[in-house]
């Protein structure tokens, strides 16, 4: 493998120049081997076992502690969190998560096997009754389930219930309708359900189209999935006539939660006529994303609903707390209660917070998102925003967003949400200081004055150039066996 | 609000540069949805929270447990958390701009190599949430690529009702019907599963070690009629038990999922790592993330996300799966607790697991009244046991001495669990004393 050393950027006329130092992932070209190109051992299986049962031999890296150490650490260095720097990512909430949520999940009270009678285990279902019920306050929802693993599964989770809840009425639904600039996973958790999609454009002003929902919504209809503020950052003004044309037909509203991070102390789901609700826990809440995971995402239902709810619910007594199964339950999505340590790092955020704080959380990164708005030299088109907005680049914009790594930040999500020409969709978080949004703001600046032959020259700073992900895919090589 | 990064002066000019004069006018919320209440949350110190939360946490006792049924505990070492906790990993983002997350890429990569080199398969991919929802997206698969055949699933009579009701959640949408068969004497029964099977079956599922703790002796005899009747073969296991074990591959696997947070995660209340792994030629139905290796403008190697065609951002309803966030940071943990353990560490762990609880099973079945195991066959961790008196009340007598186990309904007979690692070996001196406080016998 050649390991020439990169130049970086030149700032002969500013312009490509990096306004501070913060290329942390620049190592000189200098790559990490795989372990398995280190040093890899085959051992002969020793096994008390019979050799009808056995393998013959075992084949895997065999590092000491201290090449794990340097290797991890390398690694390490070759990535870039929020810690690093900006990730605007829209949709995604990449916000700094405090140190201590990590102590708390390090205590020795978390080491609970869940397969644990409920009394010898209070403290956990202590914890998840109070952020169940806190959850629910929070969402104007009246009851929660914490046990999806991931807002995706909390999307499948929630439509479920749905289903449980229509079929409970004799009622033979088959269509979720979900606007068009919705995340991916409504559609495919929709699609994982067994209903057919119905897709319901936007209008001009990049909302929900009324007329087009009276047209789409029918007997057939069994939930309309919305966030709100939309993925364009704007607020559904006509939420109540949206949720009464759904509910007229038979319908349930649906929440998703990603945008959650905006609506704190302002707004609940449930009083806007959402039946079921998804909080991303590891967004609106503060875990750290652990580069895709885990995060969790528990739902929230109105009473209606909360017969069909995963089974175990946890419940208070005069004794303490105690599991049961909701009456209609529509069993289990994950054999436990997902990610526990998400959940207890979500509690502790929000005790940190309270009322005051969390508001001061959807105000902060909201303003932010508008300043950002305000200093950028690209078309945001549609307004007003709340704590993302969509930007249109005047080039291509995977382009844009590499150039974008050269000035030390991630660069937002790309053409996405479609609706909007070559979109950068940009959540900055209430967690950016106004020196780093100016920052973020010079790197679209510099990077929009940037002719189309330089764009596509970048990135030029980062670990890897500009990656051929088309080959990745005509030819797969997935493990370091394909190496062999 | 705690972190806060604004001061007054920055507040202000920001406001200005906007046209506001409070945050509170940028929301554009009709009056009629606004939320005038409050949630009744106080705000706490950061001393404070640790100290609410760790209370709460602290109400439930510190036992010694014994528990297993799906969820192991084994030691994991300090390198692990140091080294997964480091900043640039741990508040990382999805891998969606390769050049900045080579890093977090190539662990993930080796993630995957782990996983093929366990299960002899041709991929794996880079984590599911646990071993229940692997399975249901394994009946998915198997759905998808076996649409000309059958749409049932094959599941044994002793699936946990926990996994098997995760299951009928995932295969409730396309309609896929899910049925038992025998399994005696704690094992797959095969010829009961041979008059079972037929040309409707698109999967069947057999896990080993099973939910009797029992290692599947057969398993080359159930792909066989798996391929009979061209169904798919999904085993179910874990990333120790794999280490030892005879590939999957080897006797006709077409998909194996499991748990694979054996490695790198203690008993955090059920949090799973779910692994998946399958043939090549399933590679396009594969649900969940890839990485792969390519070259960047340098021709250096550098790795990205890969056929990410299958996934819902780009194919939405079409997707072969709604997955999005995954346990990307726990498949970073097993990789650095795999590599610290090396072939070596990692197969003698697994003999642990099988002279742990051979040992344990032994002393037991010494005390009078006792039967260890119930069944006979070679064991991995946990077994059932018999006792001539309630279980539960077994249960009851440990839970005093400090130690957890559970009871089991098997097949109509309540029976003891008990699961040994290298983490509570140590205390079977104890749940022996406190099976059978004045029974204990003296010749082991």
């Amino acid at each position: 493998m050649s390991q020439e050393r990169r130049e970086r950027p030149d700032g002969a006329d500013g312009a490509s120049d990096p306004p501070h130092q913060q290329t942390r992932w620049y190592a000189g070209g200098q790559y990490e081997p795989l372990l398995s190109e280190k040093r890899s051992e085959t051992v002969a299986v020793e096994s008390s076992l019979p050799d009808d049962l056995t393998r013959d031999e075992l084949t895997l890296p065999a590092p000491a502690e201290p090449e794990v150490a340097r290797h991890y650490t390398r690694l390490s260095q070759m990535n870039f969190g929020i810690e690093s720097g900006s990730i605007p990512l829209g949709s995604c909430t990449m916000k700094y998560n405090p140190k201590f949520t990590e102590d708390v999940a390090a205590h020795p009270g978390n080491r609970v096997h869940p397969l644990r009678a409920d009394a010898d285990k209070q403290g956990i279902l202590h914890l998840l009754y109070d952020l169940q019920e806190t959850l629910a306050t929070i969402g104007g929802m009246d009851a929660v389930t914490l046990q999806p693993p991931a807002g995706a599964a909390g999307e499948f989770t929630g439509i479920q219930v749905a289903k449980a809840y229509h079929d409970a009425n004799g009622d033979d639904r088959n269509e979720v309708i979900v606007p068009e600039s919705a995340h991916g996973t409504n559609f495919a958790s929709a699609a994982m359900a067994g209903y057919d999609v119905v897709e319901l454009p936007s209008n001009e002003a990049g909302r929900v189209e009324v007329d087009a929902l009276e047209a789409a919504v029918s007997d057939d209809t069994a939930l309309l999935m919305l966030t709100n503020p939309n993925t364009l950052g704007l607020f559904e003004r006509s939420i109540e006539e949206i949720a009464e044309i759904v509910h007229d037909a038979g319908g349930l509203l649906y929440y998703d939660g990603a945008n959650l991070n905006s609506l704190l102390g302002k707004a609940r789901p449930g009083d806007m006529g959402f039946d079921i609700m998804h909080f991303n826990l590891h967004k609106t809440f503060a875990t750290p994303h652990g580069g895709g995971g885990p995060g969790q995402g528990p739902i929230g239902v109105g009473a209606d609903l909360a017969p069909f709810l995963p089974t175990p619910q946890v419940r208070e007594t005069d004794d303490g707390y105690e599991t049961y199964a909701p009456e209609h339950s529509i069993g289990r999505v994950h054999e436990f209660m997902g990610n526990w340590l998400v959940l207890v790092k979500a509690y502790a955020y929000i005790l940190r917070h309270g009322d005051e704080g969390l508001e001061n959380v959807s105000e902060t990164a909201v303003l932010n998102a508008n300043y950002l708005a305000s200093q950028i030299e690209y078309e945001v088109p549609y307004g007003p925003f709340h704590h993302e907005f969509v930007a249109s680049a005047n080039a291509d914009a995977g382009d844009v967003a590499k150039s974008m790594l050269d000035y030390g930040v991630h660069p937002p999500t790309t053409k996405w949400p479609e609706i909007v020409d070559e979109a950068l969709m940009t959540e900055p978080t209430e967690t950016e200081s106004k020196a780093r949004l100016d920052d973020l703001a010079a790197a679209f600046n510099a990077v929009a004055e940037m002719d189309a032959d330089d764009l596509t020259e970048t990135p030029r700073t980062t670990t890897a150039r500009r990656i051929d992900q088309a080959s990745a895919a005509r030819n797969p090589r997935l493990s370091w066996h394909a190496l062999e | 609000m705690p972190y806060a990064t604004h001061s007054d002066a920055e507040r202000s000019a920001m406001l200005d540069a906007v046209g506001v004069s409070d945050p509170d006018a940028l929301f554009d919320i009709p009056e009629s949805v606004r939320f005038d209440g409050d949630y009744g949350i106080d705000a706490h110190s950061e001393r404070e929270t640790r100290a609410a939360v760790e209370g709460i946490l602290d109400e439930s006792p510190d036992l010694t447990e014994f528990l297993g049924g799906g969820h192991y505990d084994h030691y994991v070492p300090s390198v692990v958390d140091h080294l997964s906790l480091r900043s640039e990993f741990l508040t990382s983002y999805t891998q969606y701009q390769p050049e900045i997350t080579q890093g977090f890429l190539q662990a993930l990569f080796e993630f995957q190599s782990l996983v093929v080199e366990l299960t002899g398969l041709g991929v794996a991919n880079c984590s599911m949430y646990d071993r229940a929802t692997a399975l249901g997206e394994a009946a998915l698969l198997a759905d998808r690529v076996r649409q000309s055949s059958g749409e049932i699933v094959l599941v044994p009579d002793d699936l946990p009702d926990r996994v098997r009701s995760v299951l009928d959640n995932y295969t409730d949408g396309p309609g896929i019907g899910v049925d038992t068969y025998p399994t005696s004497e704690g094992t797959v029964d095969v010829d009961a599963l041979a008059d079972r099977v037929d040309d409707e079956v698109s999967l069947i599922y057999a896990a080993t070690p099973n939910a009797r703790g029992v290692l599947e002796p057969n398993l080359d005899a159930v792909g066989d009629l798996a391929d009979d009747h061209d169904a798919l073969f999904c085993v179910g296991s874990d990333a120790v038990a794999l280490s030892v074990l005879e590939p999957p591959e080897s006797y006709g696997a077409d998909i194996v999922v499991g748990d694979a947070g054996v490695l790198g995660l203690p008993t955090t209340y059920g949090m799973g790592l779910g692994l998946f792994a399958c043939r090549e030629d399933f590679l396009r139905q594969v649900p969940g993330r890839l990485v792969g290796i390519s070259e960047d403008d340098a021709d250096n190697r550098a790795y990205t996300l890969t056929l990410q065609t299958r996934e819902q951002h780009i194919r939405r309803e079409r997707a072969t799966s709604n997955i999005c966030t995954n346990q990307a940071w726990l498949a970073l943990r097993a990789a650095i607790h795999a590599a610290w353990l090396g072939p070596d560490g990692l197969t003698g762990l697994a003999e642990e697991c099988v002279t742990g609880i051979r040992e344990a099973c032994e002393r037991i079945d010494a005390l009078d009244g006792f039967t260890a195991p119930v069944y006979d066959g070679h064991h991995f961790r946990e077994a059932l046991i018999d006792t001539d008196e309630s279980a539960a009340a077994v249960v009851e007598r440990c839970r005093e001495a400090g130690l957890a186990l559970r009871t089991v309904d098997d097949g109509g007979e309540e029976r003891l669990a008990v699961c040994v690692t290298d983490t509570n070996r140590e205390n079977v001196d104890a749940l022996i004393d406190a099976l059978a406080p004045e029974r204990e016998v003296s010749a082991v």
